[in-house]
C-alpha cells in the first residue's frame, strides 16, 4: 500500500483491514497517536487524512491508500513547534498528556477549516476528544490563543 | 543504566560506599536514612499495611556528579499530577539552581529507593520535604567545601546557578569541582534544613510541565509506546463472566496463523503474535467452553445497595472498621426542634484512565524486566516475584510517566499477564488491555449506602448527627461540624464487584451525603445554607474557603428562579480545605446544564499555582461525571456497559465556566492536592438542583434519579 505520511511517500505491507493506528504505531514507529477505546469514541488516536481529522483506530489501512496522513510527529517545522503545540504548553493544557496528541490534531484540523472559531465552536469540534484529567477549559484557551497568533500573521505551514 | 544498582539491597538497606561508587562513578551522594516514615492511609488493594510494607533504611537520595549534574531519585510515579515538575522545583529551590538543571529518576525499582506507592496525596507533604533535606544537605556540604578551599568562613558564601560564590572576592567554584573535596557519601536522618515557604525562590511560582515539549510533540514514550527488539504483541482470553472456569479450548485456527502462539495454563489462555492486529484475530478465532459460576447469588446494579447492607464483611482489611461516638444521640434528638433522616447512595464507577493498563515484559534468563503504568512499582515487583516464585531482586519494574491512574493503577495483573506470555514465547511481549478489559478486569470505586439521622435546634445548631456508611469507605467520614452528640460508623460489606482506591476514596461519597444532608436541614429550618454551615463550624480554614468561594460566587446576590439554581458544599480531607459553589440549570426534560463553578481551595503553601489550579479544575471536571452520569451497570457477573459508547464520561460540552480561588498559606506546610478538590462538586450540584427544581436527589449519579423524580 502506498501513502504519504508526514510528507514522506511510503510503501507499507499491511492487511487491508488493519487499523491505520496499528500501521502507524507498530509498523512505522509513530507512537504519538494513542489507543484509547478502539471505537472512535475518545479521539486519542486522531490523525489528519487529507487535512480532515479521523480516528485512526477505526480507519482501515486500505482507505488511506494514495492519501496524505499527518500525525503529531509531523506538525513541527524542525525544532519550531506548531502554534497549537506551543499554546498547549503555554496554557498547561495537559496533565498526563495521553490525550494531548489527539487534542492537538483535532484543534489543528479545526483551525484549518475555521481560523477564528468561537468558544462554542471549539467545544463542538473537540467533543469527540476525551481528556480524563479534565483540562478541557485550558484546551479551549490554548486553541483560542493559537487561533489569534495564527491569524495575526504567524504563518502556518501548510499541512497535509 | 548502572549495573550495580540492579542489586536488590539498594532498595532495602543503606547501600555501602562501594555500591554507589560502582553505580554512579564519583561526585557527592546524599542519602536519607529514615528512622520513621509516614504510612499512607491505604494500600489500594485491601491488604493490611504492616511494618514490612514501610520503607526500610533509605527513602530518598540525591547525586551531584563531578560534571555538576544533579539527579534526584524517588520511587514516586508521574501519572499526570505533575510531581516530576513540583519535585524538581523542590530540589532546585534548595540547591538554588534552575529546575531544568535537576534530573529526576522516578519509579524504577532498580534505580530508585523503595516507596510504598503514589497515592493518598502523599508526594507533596512527604516526598518533597525528603528531597529538600537531601538537597539542602548537599548545598551546605558544597558551601563547606568551598569555604575550606578558599580558607574563608562559609557564612559569607552564596549559592546560585550550580556554583558557590564568594561575593567578597567574586570567586566562584562549580558544584562538580567541589564534590571531589567532600567525603563521598553523606547520610542524614529525618532532620535537616528545609527552606521555609516564605523564602522559596523556585517553588511557589508557576512552572510549565518540565516534559511538556515531549508530550505535545508525541515523543514521550508511555508504557504502551515502549518498543523492544523482536517484541511480540499479546492478547488474553477473557471469560464471559466473573469466576468462570475454562473447560476446553480449541486453538487450531489460531495456531495456523503466521507467527502466532497460543498459551494455556489452567484458566489462563492467551496469544502472542508479531503484530497487534494478528494477535487480535488469533484471539477472536479461539473457541472456548466456559463453565460459568453458578454458586453464589448474582447481584445486579439494581439491588446492590440492599445487598451491601445485608452482607457485612469482617473489618480485616486496611480500610478497617471506623467508628466515632460522642455524647448521646438520643438526648441530641430529644433536644432538637427539627429531626431528619435520609439515605444516600453512590454507584460503582470506573477510573477510565485514557491509557489502559499496559505492560511490556522481557525475560533475561531468570531475570524479569517489566515496563508498566502503575502507582505502585515496588508492590507490582512483589506481585511479579510471587507469581513466578523468583526473588524480588531478579525483578525490575520501570514506570514510564503514565497516562492517568486516579487510584486505579495500584495492582499488577497486566504486568503478570505480559510476563506469563513473554515467558512462554521466549521473547519480549507487549500487552495493552483493551478498553473493554480495562472496564471489566480492573477494579471499581466502591458503591455504597449512607444513612444519616440528624437533629437541630430552631436557631440552627446541630444537636445530633448519626452517620452510617455501608461499603463505600471511611475516608472523609468525620463531620467538620461541631456536634455534641455523634455516632459515625463505617460498615465494611461483601462487595459483589472487585473494588479499590479511587481518587479521594470514599470522601466523595461521604461529602455528598453529608453536604446534601446539611442542605436538607437548612431547608427544613428555613435557613440559608451558608449561614447554617457557619453556625456549626469553628475550623477557621474551612470558614476561610467558604468565605472566599461565596464572596467570589456572589452567594445570595442572585435569587434562584425556576429551572436555575445555586448550590454550596464545603469540607476538608488530607490536610486540604475546599468550598464549592455551583450554578446550574435544569431543563423541562430534566437535563442538567452546568453553568458556573467557583471553588476555593487551600492546601497550605502553594508549590506551583498554575499546576494546582489545573489539578483543582481537573478534579471538578472528573467529579461532574460521577455526580451526574457515570455508573457501572452489572448483572449476572457481567459488566453490562464496558465501553465508552455505553459509559458516559465528561466531555467539553459538560464543562461549566470554572473559577478557582487559591488561598496561599505560606505559614503552613504544603498538603497534597490531587484528590480533595474532587469532593465538593457533587453535593454542590445536588444542592443546586434542589434550589432550581425543588427535587432532592440522594443518589450519585444524579441524572437517572432526577429523570424519574
Amino acid at each position: 500500500m502506498e501513502f504519504v505520511v508526514n510528507g514522506k511517500q511510503l510503501h507499507v505491507a499491511a492487511d487491508p483491514d488493519r487499523p491505520l493506528l496499528f500501521v502507524l504505531r507498530n509498523q512505522l514507529g509513530l507512537t504519538g497517536a494513542k489507543y484509547g477505546c478502539g471505537e472512535g469514541q475518545c479521539g486519542a488516536c486522531t490523525v489528519l487524512i487529507d487535512g480532515v481529522r479521523q480516528p485512526s483506530c477505526i480507519t482501515p489501512a486500505r482507505t488511506v491508500a494514495g492519501k496524505h496522513v499527518t500525525t503529531i510527529e509531523g506538525l513541527a517545522d524542525g525544532d519550531r513547534l506548531h502554534p497549537v503545540q506551543e499554546s498547549f504548553i503555554e496554557c498547561d493544557a495537559m496533565q498526563c498528556g495521553y490525550c494531548t496528541a489527539g487534542m492537538i490534531m483535532s484543534s489543528v484540523a479545526l483551525l484549518h477549516k475555521n481560523p477564528a472559531p468561537s468558544e462554542p465552536q471549539i467545544k463542538e469540534a473537540l467533543e469527540h476528544n476525551i481528556c480524563r484529567c479534565g483540562t478541557y477549559n485550558r484546551i479551549v484557551s490554548a486553541v483560542q490563543i493559537a487561533s489569534r497568533r495564527m491569524m495575526s500573521g504567524v504563518k502556518e505551514r501548510r499541512h497535509a | 543504566m548502572p549495573e550495580a544498582l540492579r542489586d536488590e539491597t539498594a532498595a532495602r538497606s543503606l547501600p555501602d560506599r562501594r555500591f554507589f561508587l560502582r553505580a554512579l562513578g564519583s561526585g557527592l551522594l546524599v542519602v536519607l536514612t529514615a528512622d520513621e516514615n509516614t504510612a499512607a492511609q491505604e494500600s489500594g488493594h485491601h491488604h493490611r499495611v504492616d511494618s514490612e510494607d514501610l520503607p526500610q533504611n533509605v527513602s530518598a537520595w540525591l547525586h551531584i556528579g563531578p560534571d555538576g549534574s544533579i539527579t534526584a531519585y524517588t520511587g514516586k510515579a508521574e501519572v499526570g499530577q505533575n510531581i516530576r515538575t513540583s519535585l524538581a522545583q523542590a530540589v532546585a529551590d534548595e540547591l538554588r539552581c534552575s529546575p531544568s538543571a535537576v534530573n529526576l529518576v522516578m519509579a524504577d525499582t532498580a534505580r530508585t529507593p523503595w516507596d510504598m506507592g503514589t497515592f493518598g496525596s502523599r508526594t507533596t507533604p512527604t516526598m518533597a520535604p525528603q528531597l529538600r533535606k537531601r538537597a539542602s544537605t548537599a548545598r551546605e556540604l558544597l558551601i563547606g567545601a568551598a569555604a575550606q578551599k578558599w580558607s574563608v568562613d562559609g557564612h559569607g558564601l552564596s549559592v546560585a546557578n550550580g556554583c558557590v560564590k564568594n561575593p567578597a572576592t567574586g570567586t566562584t567554584a562549580r558544584f562538580g569541582e567541589l564534590t571531589s573535596r567532600i567525603d563521598w557519601v553523606k547520610s542524614v536522618g529525618q532532620g535537616g534544613l528545609v527552606t521555609s515557604p516564605a523564602k522559596w525562590q523556585v517553588a511557589g511560582k508557576s512552572l510549565a510541565k518540565v516534559n511538556a515539549r515531549e508530550i505535545v510533540s508525541g515523543k514521550h514514550r508511555y508504557t504502551s509506546d515502549i518498543e523492544r527488539g523482536a517484541m511480540l504483541y499479546g492478547r488474553v482470553l477473557r471469560p464471559p463472566s466473573f469466576g468462570a472456569k475454562l473447560e476446553s479450548l480449541d486453538a487450531a485456527a489460531a495456531q495456523h496463523m503466521p507467527g502466532v502462539a497460543v498459551i494455556r495454563d489452567g484458566d489462563f489462555a492467551g496469544v502472542t503474535a508479531p503484530d497487534e492486529h494478528i494477535a487480535q484475530k488469533a484471539l477472536e478465532s479461539l473457541k472456548a467452553n466456559w463453565e460459568e459460576n453458578s454458586g453464589e447469588p448474582s447481584v445486579s446494579a439494581r439491588d446492590v445497595f440492599a445487598y451491601l447492607k445485608q452482607h457485612p464483611a469482617e473489618a480485616s482489611d486496611s480500610w478497617g472498621h471506623n467508628s466515632t461516638a460522642r455524647g448521646s444521640i438520643k438526648e441530641g434528638l430529644q433536644a432538637a426542634q427539627k429531626t431528619l433522616k435520609a439515605t444516600y447512595t453512590v454507584d460503582y464507577i470506573a477510573h477510565v484512565p485514557l491509557e489502559p493498563r499496559a505492560a511490556v515484559a522481557e525475560w533475561n534468563g531468570s531475570g524479569l524486566t517489566v515496563w508498566t503504568g502503575t502507582q505502585r512499582p515496588f508492590g507490582v515487583r512483589s506481585e511479579l516475584a510471587q507469581a513466578f516464585a523468583i526473588p524480588e531482586g531478579q525483578v525490575r519494574v520501570i514506570v514510564p510517566d503514565t497516562g492517568g491512574a486516579y487510584g486505579g493503577k495500584h495492582t499488577g495483573e497486566c504486568a503478570i499477564e505480559a510476563a506469563r506470555l513473554a515467558k512462554a514465547a521466549g521473547k519480549p511481549v507487549k500487552l495493552i488491555w483493551t478498553r473493554e478489559e480495562e472496564f471489566t478486569w480492573a477494579y471499581f470505586r466502591p458503591g455504597g449506602l449512607i444513612e444519616i439521622t440528624s437533629g437541630a435546634s430552631k436557631d440552627g445548631v446541630l444537636t445530633a448527627w448519626e452517620f452510617h456508611n455501608f461499603n463505600s469507605g471511611p475516608s472523609g467520614i468525620e463531620a467538620p461540624y461541631e456536634v455534641a452528640n455523634q455516632i459515625i460508623e463505617y460498615h465494611p460489606a461483601k462487595s459483589p464487584l472487585r473494588q479499590g482506591s479511587y481518587r479521594g476514596l470514599a470522601a466523595t461519597a461521604n461529602h455528598f451525603a453529608r453536604e446534601s444532608h446539611m442542605d436538607e436541614v437548612a431547608a427544613a429550618l428555613g435557613m440559608d445554607p451558608l449561614e447554617f454551615r457557619l453556625k456549626n463550624l469553628k475550623n477557621p480554614r474551612i470558614c476561610a474557603v467558604l468565605q472566599a468561594a461565596t464572596d467570589s460566587f456572589g452567594w445570595r446576590k442572585t435569587e434562584a428562579r425556576h429551572g436555575h439554581g445555586f448550590g454550596l458544599a464545603c469540607g476538608t480531607e488530607k490536610g486540604s480545605y475546599f468550598a464549592c459553589c455551583a450554578e446550574i440549570s435544569v431543563s423541562a426534560t430534566r437535563e442538567v446544564r452546568m453553568e458556573r463553578v467557583v471553588q476555593a481551595f487551600e492546601c497550605g503553601a502553594i508549590v506551583n499555582p498554575k499546576h494546582l489550579e489545573n489539578q483543582v479544575e481537573g478534579a471538578i471536571a472528573m467529579g461532574i461525571g460521577g455526580a451526574l452520569f457515570e455508573t457501572i451497570d452489572f448483572a449476572n457477573r457481567r459488566i453490562l456497559n464496558p465501553r465508552l459508547s455505553s459509559y458516559r464520561l465528561p466531555r467539553f460540552s459538560d464543562m461549566p465556566k470554572i473559577e478557582i480561588i487559591l488561598l496561599d498559606r505560606k505559614d503552613l506546610p504544603s498538603a497534597g492536592a490531587g484528590e480533595t478538590p474532587i469532593m465538593g462538586i457533587a453535593p454542590a450540584i445536588g444542592n443546586a438542583i434542589y434550589n432550581a427544581a425543588g427535587v432532592r436527589v440522594r443518589s450519585m449519579p444524579m441524572l437517572p434519579a432526577l429523570a424519574k423524580a
